[in-house]
């Protein structure tokens, strides 16, 4: 996947986040850089305490970090109060003025930017037409639904054409029809409005499917930046594997690193390829991942052997838990066809086959 | 056991007999006492035919006016000044960094509501003859009107705190992450949702103010008669069923002003 790189609309710089004082203290950002492109669609992502909703706070100014700057375009925004910065929020409550109406909430930042009253009426009816909530402009934000309070709240955060647009967890509380609606909806909007998106998420799925780029987060650090395809297909650690899809770890001896690709030998005694992040050399033992959709569950002997445990039906795969001959756990995931079983059987003896480009070398 | 929202209270053992029991204890002399403002004897025991005449006379009355004026000008300021302090006191204590001695502070705003009205009202005796005596100072009207805004401050601070500690805070986020200064985040979202709480502790302040009797009656000086002080006097001598009227029409308005305040409050919070 090509990049384009582009100017850095926020830029991160060694920022810390330290709550509490003397024994009580808690970094929940530890010395954390990442540079955010211009119109980009980037996400945050991370298991509830790793400090992403922390970060999140810090550029929309609502705390201060304790260390380090935050450029927004070049300028350093770290100090200066949250309106004072041209940057929006959505949020995960919505927090709707509930004494104001649909159109009075969405025209509520230009208000205090102090532009003419037609402007805004202008631009609040442009607003409503984009997230199509013309006919309950004059609705109060408590009588309309879920669905429609968050298209609001996503209104009311684009109406100041904010330099970046920030959202935390703002699909967490519709149901799953509806989240898959918004998540095409909030795709849509980015797009159309050309604004940064920074989306703060624990769902990885949401994140795959709709960040350019992805920063998986975990107790106050960044662990891995990269397209979705980065992060799940070359995770560099074990915990940015673990967290995100299904994956199966081998321990394996490591030989002949050349050009991002390393000789991994399995307990198996099969030697099979893997890549290695770039720039870091892997000792002799390393962990290396394979995903269970890249590995091949085959009746003949394979770059592994083991016995099927259990098979899981999930309409579109099926899942074969095999217990290796090492005594490790394996996941194949195998694509359902509409008549066939999977051609397996519990306790069978199976080989799993692994691809040539199906393996990653874990920094950890 | 049993999911509690299947208990019936009307089932249970004793419930209905106690309930009429307390409503009665509590609704019953105040029954008696309306129903007996429209007798038209001149005893306020012994019955005698239906008569709107007390009510006339009251109202004609020129102590009862004076000191009806007397009560709405110190309720009125005392209820101002209280619910005005408490709201600021309220905001100081919930919207700011949390600060040394603040726990302090929130028991001395509350402390009154502990001391017994009496002990308050010798103090303020004495606390006013000192200063009338030290330095000449005597404010009128203004010592009855200072001595019911102290006392009136916890009543306002207390549902109006509560209202801002329920307020979504997340709100004052978004209004300033909206380009609104923290005072326009005030103006525009923290105040106007708090009305229903200041509308219910003015409320409150109000009817503690107007009814007062322990304090007022000790700070009161000449010509200060306030309506409880006036009922007070009036049963000392024989009484008619005057009082009774009067009384009511207290009470009526007691009535009315809470249940406006309490409309407007449960309107606005919608």
């Amino acid at each position: 996947m090509p990049d384009k790189p582009g100017r850095n609309a926020i830029e991160v710089v060694d920022v810390s986040k330290i709550f509490g004082s003397g024994e009580g203290q808690v970094a929940a950002l530890d010395t954390v850089s990442v540079s955010i492109r211009e119109n980009e669609f980037f996400t945050l992502l991370g298991p509830s305490g790793c400090g992403k909703t922390t970060l999140l706070r810090l550029i929309a100014g609502f705390d201060f970090p304790t260390a380090g700057e935050i450029l927004l375009y070049g300028q350093d925004i770290a100090p200066l109060p949250p309106f004072k910065r041209p940057v929006n929020t959505v949020f995960q409550s919505y927090a709707l003025f509930p004494h104001m109406t649909v159109a009075d909430n969405i025209g509520f930042g230009l208000e205090m930017l102090g532009k003419p009253k037609a402007q805004i009426k202008v631009r609040v009816a442009e607003m409503l037409k984009l997230v199509k909530m013309e006919a309950l402009a004059g609705r109060r934000t408590s009588q309309i639904s879920g669905g429609q309070q968050q298209r609001v709240a996503l209104a009311r955060a684009l109406a100041p054409q904010p330099k970046v647009l920030l959202l935390d967890e703002p699909l967490s509380a519709l149901d799953y029809k509806l989240r898959k609606e918004m998540q095409i909806e909030l795709k849509r909007l980015q797009h159309e409005t050309g604004i940064t998106f920074i989306f703060v998420t624990h769902d990885q799925e949401e994140a795959l499917t709709m960040s350019d780029r992805i920063a998986v987060m975990s107790s106050g650090k960044i662990l891995q930046v990269g397209s979705p395809w980065d992060i799940y297909d070359k995770p560099a650690e074990r915990f940015v594997a673990d967290f995100i899809g299904e994956t199966n770890f081998l321990t394996a001896a490591i030989a002949g690193v050349s050009d991002g690709k390393a000789q991994a030998t399995l307990k198996s005694g099969a030697t099979i390829n893997a890549t290695v992040a770039e720039g870091f050399q892997p000792k002799d033992k390393a962990t290396i991942v394979v995903r269970p959709e890249h590995a091949k569950l085959t009746a003949a002997k394979g770059d592994l052997s083991g016995t099927v445990e259990n098979i899981v039906y999930f309409g579109t795969d099926t899942h074969i838990q095999v217990r290796l001959d090492s005594g490790e756990a394996f996941t194949v995931r195998q694509q359902n066809t509409r008549s066939a079983g999977c051609g397996f059987e519990q306790g069978e003896k199976v080989g799993i086959a692994i691809g040539n480009d199906a393996a990653q070398v874990l920094r950890d | 056991m049993a999911d509690p929202r299947n208990i019936d209270i009307k089932d249970q053992p004793g419930f209905r007999s106690i309930a009429i029991i307390c409503l009665c204890v509590l609704y019953v002399p105040v029954l008696i006492l309306m129903i007996f403002s429209l007798n038209s004897g001149s005893l306020v025991t012994q019955w005698e035919g239906l008569t709107l005449g007390w009510y006339g006379s009251a109202l004609l009355n020129e102590e009862f006016h004076s000191a009806a004026k007397n009560t709405m000008i110190i309720s009125v300021t005392a209820t101002i000044i209280s619910t005005t302090t408490a709201t600021l006191a309220a905001i100081g204590m919930t919207r700011v960094k949390p600060w040394r001695g603040l726990s302090t502070a929130f028991m001395i705003i509350n402390l009154p509501l502990m001391v017994p009205e009496i002990i308050t009202a010798v103090a303020t005796l004495s606390f006013f003859a000192l200063i009338a005596g030290m330095f000449g100072l005597n404010f009128g009207i203004g010592n009855l009107i200072l001595a019911h805004t102290v006392f009136c401050i916890p009543f306002a601070y207390m549902p109006i705190r509560a209202r801002l500690e329920d307020m979504d805070l997340t709100l004052e986020y978004a209004a300033a992450d909206l380009y609104a200064t923290p005072w326009n985040a005030f103006k525009r979202v923290t105040l106007p949702l708090l009305v229903p709480g200041i509308m219910s502790g003015a409320a409150l302040a109000f009817i503690v103010s107007f009814d007062d009797f322990t304090i007022t009656q000790l700070v009161a000086g000449p010509g200060q008669t306030t309506l409880p002080l006036y009922i007070w006097n009036q049963i000392r001598r024989p009484m008619t069923p005057e009082i009774n009227a009067i009384s009511t029409i207290l009470l009526l308005v007691s009535i009315l002003f809470v249940s406006v305040s309490f409309l407007i409050a449960r309107r606005r919070a919608n």
